[in-house]
């Protein structure tokens, strides 16, 4: 070995790659153990492998599809608000508005199975055991009405199951079915005798600015009613209820991670019955950030302005916690969000 | 953050009082004469009496406040929160072909997460001599290639198939960013396992709460994919990836698969959620495309557009946009003024390279009269951009992705510009 060939050994490889030496290895990494490889090796393929042994039936599921699931894509996995819709549309897809689901689109059932168990709950992904995931996807099958009530699933029967989308998928065909893109010398002159104008998206009105503006002139009873709970007349009298209901269709954004009235239980963020007026990270049987625990050794109380505070931009209020919300723009918004959660206690 | 740089939005009312300020300056074409000396010249100005900001005011610098504009931003309607969502690369108001990483568009599954260099492993297991796990340190020891390439979300353009509208080429056309990589191409990491015969896929997969993943031939694994951990010189940020993405050029931004976790050699397609339930196209007919990968070319006019109107009345106008091709480098970008009647080929700022963003530019002079204008791009396979009868004859109106159809803008005697379809 000449003096340079040492050297360069010697150094780190990568520092010398005017030849990049391709096919050798570079001895580095080291070999992943088998508890690694299972820890992180989840997928499952469509012929099945990766499965785990387990079962689950119809019934279990929808038990445990009500409790992890359904706040976002409803009892029946008909989806609730914006949240996906994981049944129903079966015979849509040449519709003008296709709606797409495990029943009416997905082609392969190991896809629902590997979704769930590596991706759901949003927010609390890979917290269900593999009886669980038999289960909610049992009762998933069922809201689409693949199977009936007393199926159950299992890694034995799993291949068994017939997916009504199973045939309806090509493989990508553009360079054949599209082949008259590749034109090459396109039309520059006179290329059409006339051109209109078809539609115009200032007339669909849906850019963003846009939005904004319309649903602030949407509901002027409830701004009316912020007007009144800032002049802070609320604490002595009655809560509004044109207020409560405004601050209930406002908690739906909340509501993917809190749960607040009776048999509130905690979910990505703690159960919020009494939160106003109360201490900030007391609520028990819940793990804070450290952020927030800080806060609340500092002694932060919930007071309406803190609130409104830590509501408008949460991350900004409150370096590091875990509260992955974006805020709520909109004042009203923020003091009728409040009003709802003192109906449930302060 | 979206929320707050909503209400800077571009409005109407900006545009018109921009147009006012500027109005003595353009009327008519050629050099307007002066009114009366420019106090901006006339008078000593406070930035040339006293002094500026030292060096340490800002360590990691921003950009200038009159540029708090340029931002991206989203469209709430889309999704049902911001976690699992979208935002949109401002490409009205930049030049060049670089994105700058901080205003390049973001989708997230589960949340940009907060993963640390020391944290972070790689795997490659699967059909392989030996499964292996890397650390970040390792990678750095790989050599290393710097390669420019643009990724682009499946779904940009996405909500132009039914009809014109948002707009805005943020909007439109914003989910796409060009970015120079520094990295290690998969295929060294590929030798270094050893992919045994069998090994006819790779399933990549991300380290976030979405775990999302997908499956690349292997073929593609061993061409021209990129472990990647810097971008644009710096570190990826946090909602890149950080601290190592995968780069697969030409080919759909949902493989590019953000802090990345593992590969898996494996013998078939996993057929995941992201290549099932998401990124197919279906068809007018009811079947579907999966497999869709590469990105058709693709341009667009980035200025003049609804969020970058003329504002200096007729005479030289200069009229750029962006161009790009998955399957290799653009040739050439022509332009119409007139809706597609006739066109006028773009002079590109340099040549185009693979998979990467060009720049085009066509030096014209406006009459003041309205324009309908396109960009068409051509691409190194001899592929012409289509219109979007052309695409919806083929895919109907359905396929949510792949719309790679030519825009129109629509520019008023005003100046102002909207989003339209022309016959
Ligand atoms: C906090 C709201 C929330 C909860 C709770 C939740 N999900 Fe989801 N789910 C989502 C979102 C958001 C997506 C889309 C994610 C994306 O696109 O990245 C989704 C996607 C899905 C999909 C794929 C839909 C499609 O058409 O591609 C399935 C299946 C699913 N969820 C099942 C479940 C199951 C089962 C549970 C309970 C164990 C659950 N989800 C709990 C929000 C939720
Ligand atoms: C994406 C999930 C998520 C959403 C959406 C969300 N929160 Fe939270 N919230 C959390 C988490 C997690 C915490 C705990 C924060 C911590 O420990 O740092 C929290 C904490 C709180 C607290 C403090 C609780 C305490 O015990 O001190 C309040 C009040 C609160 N949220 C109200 C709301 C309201 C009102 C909304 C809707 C406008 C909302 N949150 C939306 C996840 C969420």
């Amino acid at each position: 070995m000449s003096k340079y060939r040492k050297l360069l050994a010697a150094s780190v490889l990568g520092a010398c790659v005017a030849v990049p030496a391709y096919a050798d290895k570079f001895g580095l990494g080291r070999p992943a153990l088998p508890e690694e490889i299972a820890a992180w090796d989840l997928d499952v393929a469509p012929d099945g492998t990766g499965l785990p042994e387990g079962s689950g039936d119809v019934f279990t599921g929808e038990e445990v599809f009500a409790e992890y699931c359904a706040i976002c894509h409803g009892d029946f996995a008909e989806g609730v608000d914006n949240w996906p819709k994981l049944a129903g549309g079966e015979g849509t897809l040449a519709d003008k508005d296709p709606l797409k689901t495990v029943g009416s689109y997905w082609p392969y059932l190991s896809t629902v199975w590997d979704y769930v168990n590596r991706s759901m709950p949003f927010g609390n992904a890979q917290s269900l055991e593999p009886d669980e995931v038999y289960a909610i996807v049992a009762y998933i099958l069922y809201s689409n009405d693949i199977v009936d009530d007393e199926f159950t699933l299992s890694h034995e029967n799993f291949l068994d199951v017939e997916m009504p989308n199973a045939e309806g998928f090509i493989v990508d065909d553009r360079n054949t079915a599209e082949a008259h893109f590749w034109t090459s010398e396109p039309c520059m002159v006179d290329c059409k005798e006339s051109v209109e104008i078809t539609m115009r998206a200032a007339v669909l009105d849906v850019t963003p600015e846009e939005v904004e503006a319309e649903d602030a002139g949407q509901n002027p009873a409830a701004e009316q009613a912020s007007t009144a709970v800032e002049a802070g007349t609320e604490e002595t009298t009655a809560l509004d209820p044109e207020m409560i209901e405004h601050g209930k269709n406002v908690f739906k954004k909340c509501k993917s991670c809190h749960q607040v009235g009776e048999g509130a239980k905690h979910r990505t963020g703690p159960a919020l019955n009494g939160i106003v007026g109360a201490d900030a990270g007391a609520i028990e049987g819940f793990k804070y950030s450290k952020a927030m625990k800080a806060a609340a050794e500092k002694g932060l109380v919930w007071t309406d302005e803190e609130m409104a505070a830590f509501l408008a931009r949460p991350k900004a209020y409150m370096k590091g916690t875990r509260m992955s919300f974006a805020g709520l723009k909109k004042q009203d918004d923020i003091d009728a969000v409040i009003v709802y959660l003192k109906s449930f206690g302060s | 953050m979206s929320e707050n740089s909503k209400d800077k939005a571009p409005s109407r009312r900006q545009f018109l009082s921009g147009a006012a300020a500027v109005g003595v300056g353009a009327i008519g074409a050629g050099a307007a004469r002066a009114a009366g000396p420019d106090p901006l010249i006339t008078q000593v100005q406070e930035w040339a009496q006293a002094t500026g900001e030292g060096v340490d005011a800002t360590p990691y610098g921003l950009p200038i406040q009159f540029e708090k504009d340029v931002v991206r931003r989203n469209v709430e309607w889309l999704t049902a929160d911001t976690i699992s969502s979208i935002n949109f690369t401002p490409i009205h108001a930049l030049d060049g072909t670089i994105t700058p990483q901080g205003c390049a568009f973001e989708r997230h599954h589960s949340g940009a997460i907060e993963l640390s260099k020391p944290d972070y492993r790689l795997m490659i297991n699967g059909l392989v001599d030996t499964p292996l796990v890397f650390t970040y340190e390792d990678l750095e020891r790989f050599p290393r290639e710097n390669r420019v390439y643009f990724c682009e979300c499946a779904a940009n353009t996405g909500m132009e198939w039914a009809g014109a509208q948002l707009n805005g080429a943020q909007f439109t056309h914003g989910m796409i960013h060009n970015m120079e990589y520094s990295g290690v191409p998969l295929r060294t990491l590929l030798e270094e396992v050893g992919v045994k015969p069998e090994g006819k896929w790779v399933y990549v997969e991300g380290a976030d709460a979405s775990s999302n993943g997908r499956s690349i031939p292997l073929e593609k694994a061993m061409d021209d994919v990129l472990v990647a951990f810097k971008a644009n010189g710096e570190a990826l940020r946090k909602e890149h990836g950080y601290p190592v993405r995968l780069v697969v050029p030409g080919w759909e931004g949902n493989m590019w698969v953000k802090w990345l976790r593992r590969v898996e050699v494996t013998a078939m397609a996993i057929e995941s959620r992201e290549e099932t339930s998401k990124y197919t196209d279906t068809l007018e007919d009811g079947t579907s495309r999966k497999w869709t990968w590469v990105m058709d070319a693709k341009s667009v006019v980035t200025s003049p557009s609804p969020q970058a109107p003329i504002t200096h009345g007729p005479g030289p106008l200069v009229i750029t946009g962006l161009a790009w091709s998955g399957r290799g480098s653009i040739t050439g970008v022509d332009v119409s003024v007139d809706g597609g009647k006739n066109w006028i080929p773009a002079r590109l700022a340099a040549p185009g390279t693979d998979k990467a963003l060009t720049r085009f530019y066509l030096d014209h002079n406006w009459d003041g009269s309205e324009m309908l204008l396109q960009a068409r791009a051509k691409d190194s396979t001899g592929y012409v951009q289509p219109s979007k009868a052309q695409l919806r004859d083929v895919r109907g109106e359905n396929s949510i992705y792949h719309n790679n159809c030519i825009q129109t803008w629509w520019i008023k005697e005003t100046g102002e510009a909207e989003n339209v379809e022309v016959s």
